[in-house]
């Protein structure tokens, strides 16, 4: 399998305090991965850094790549959900054709496929600040999409969303996975994050705890330490089911 | 494309209007047939070297407010932003008022444009050390308010010193903006500066387009943000540099103009760039025409006019876009 990202002992300073620490790791194609951690753990960090959007130290793939050929390579989802002035859904989709410089038709259709796979038909014309923050969010998941990059990196993609679109966007990203492209996104929610990764990486304090299947990674005593809870995960007819319960002392 | 040839239509038929309007009453056929005249006759003069230039510094000064309102407000993601917000027409302003004082304008004819370019460069210099090539558009936004309350400041101080009423009174009257009495001279000095200016301003649709999802998302789409931000510095500069150093402070131009357009393009940063500078030509023109119309025998200056109908226009774009800004 070909490589879509490596990183090899990434590390970010700030003010000489590492908060990403030495992290190495290669995401292959047709990957849909979790990247876990309480909060302030580096997840955001590490994937700017892995854009070279901050300076590191080690190697990333992406941030040797020009900026050109990253745009082409790799879509990037911010957890803020900047969207500045009034335009359409559909034209700020199209924003994330700027990197490809394509025909006219082949930007369509990759924004007519975008906006369905989020199930924005009906929204096209609608006016992106209008929409609420929930929404918003899923226009601006399928400007990722419609970048039709062989990786998109998401931060908190589905934070905010309601529950029918939080399971219907992590759906999405494990079936372009299974098509071949792959998806790194930080997430909170561990349950979905089990149910919809087939890979996990758990980091924290700037460096990766555990990366492997959500069963290897989800243990109780990676919980303990990391998350400082104790939960519920069991393989079910219908899936994984993972479920937190108690707060440690 | 409808709102493009409206605009065109409008700024042509405006700045033929600023051909036919002036003090000296003649027809309108003969106000045309003398700007082709080779004859040499007192209206002839008239028209080709005092309404032709004034109309077409016009024309130059409200695309260069227009355009680089536009793309100020695109870089900033504000509505609120202003070319002037980076402190240049401060600068400039500080340098003419400087030629007056020292006389060196009364020496000199162009030595008043000329002094308020060569602040402008300085403005721009010590922005640049301030936001730097890794700044944010934040320190851009605090450099350009420090270096106009200097300029400012300064500009105050010159008037405090200034020896006699006169002096101070010509300081103040040029400070207020002005289009009359320019000439062909003044057209040649602006419009490299202003050239190269639409030059940078106008490459920048793409990049701002792209900063809609924000500087991070901007980023990673292969915008170079450092890049972006030189080009609009520098272009804005140019601009509105040259642009208060023939024709004095003009404001709202760069504020309201792309205010009103932004609707009309639907939203997109690129396509407001070139129809806000026809928009700010179609103002300044009106504006140019109005003063003259308004008050014929008493040098109403276009600067105050413009911030006349500029401030109640701004509000009343406010007080119906409240709660969607």
């Amino acid at each position: 399998m070909t490589e879509v990202l490596k990183l090899s002992g990434l590390t970010v300073r700030r003010d000489h305090c590492p908060v990403v620490d030495d992290v190495s790791l290669s995401i292959r194609a047709g990957e849909c991965v979790g990247l876990i951690g309480p909060n302030g753990a580096g997840k955001t960090t590490m994937m700017r850094a892995a854009l070279g959007l901050l300076p590191h130290e080690g190697a990333a793939s992406l941030a040797q790549l020009s900026e050109a050929a990253r745009a082409k390579h790799c879509a990037w989802l911010p957890q803020a959900r900047e969207i500045a002035w009034p335009v359409s859904v559909e034209t700020l989709v199209r924003l994330g054709r700027l990197p490809h410089r394509t025909s006219g038709a082949e930007d369509q259709k990759a924004v007519t496929k975008a906006l369905a796979q989020m199930g924005l038909e009906n929204f096209a014309t609608r006016t992106a600040t209008e929409l609420s923050g929930g929404e918003q969010g899923r226009v601006l998941i399928a400007r990722a999409l419609a970048q039709e990059t062989p990786l998109i990196m998401a931060d908190e993609p589905i934070a905010g969303l309601d529950p029918a679109a939080q399971v219907s966007t992590m759906r999405m990203f494990a079936e372009i996975a299974k098509g071949g492209r792959s998806v790194l996104c930080a997430l909170h929610d561990l349950g979905l994050a089990a149910r919809y990764c087939q890979r996990l990486i758990l980091l924290d304090q700037g460096r990766i705890v555990a990366d492997g299947t959500p069963s290897a990674v989800l243990t109780p005593k990676n919980l303990a330490e990391v998350f400082h809870i104790t939960a519920h995960f069991e393989q079910t007819s219908e899936g994984p089911v993972f479920q937190a319960l108690d707060v440690l002392p | 494309m409808k709102l493009y040839a409206l605009l065109i239509s409008l700024v042509v038929l405006l700045f033929a209007g600023s051909l036919v309007s002036g003090t000296t009453p003649v027809s309108i056929g003969h106000s045309f047939a003398s700007l082709f005249a080779t004859d040499g006759s007192p209206m002839s003069v008239v028209m080709q070297q005092i309404r032709l230039p004034r109309a077409i510094l016009a024309v130059m000064i409200g695309a260069s407010l227009g355009l680089s309102g536009a793309a100020m407000q695109g870089y900033l993601r504000n509505p609120l932003a202003e070319p002037g917000l980076i402190g240049v027409s401060a600068a400039s302003g500080l340098g003419a008022v400087i030629a007056l004082q020292t006389g060196l304008a009364a020496a000199f004819a162009l030595a008043l444009p000329l002094m308020a370019l060569v602040a402008a460069v300085i403005a721009v210099a010590l922005i640049l050390l301030m936001a730097g090539s890794r700044g944010q558009a934040l320190t851009l936004i605090l450099a350009g308010i420090a270096i106009s309350a200097l300029a400012s400041a300064l500009t105050s101080l010159v008037l405090n010193l200034s020896p006699n009423p006169f002096a101070a009174a010509e300081i103040v009257f040029w400070m207020l903006g002005s289009l009359a009495d320019r000439s062909f001279s003044h057209v040649a000095l602006a419009l490299p500066f202003m050239a190269v200016g639409w030059l940078l301003l106008s490459g920048l649709g793409r990049g701002l387009d792209a900063l809609t999802l924000g500087e991070d998302a901007a980023a990673a789409m292969g915008v170079r943000l450092s890049r972006l931000r030189l080009a609009l510095v520098i272009g804005t500069a140019a601009c509105v540099g040259a642009g208060t150093a023939v024709a004095g402070a003009i404001g709202f131009v760069g504020l309201v103009v792309p205010h009103i357009l932004r609707p009309f393009v639907g939203g997109r940063p690129s396509q407001l760039l070139w129809a806000s500078a026809l928009g700010g030509a179609a103002m300044v023109l009106a504006a140019d025409i109005a003063v003259r119309i308004a008050l014929p025998d008493r040098d109403l200056k276009l600067g105050v006019l413009m911030a006349l109908i500029g401030a109640p226009l701004f509000l009343h774009l406010i007080y119906k876009t409240r709660g969607r800004l």
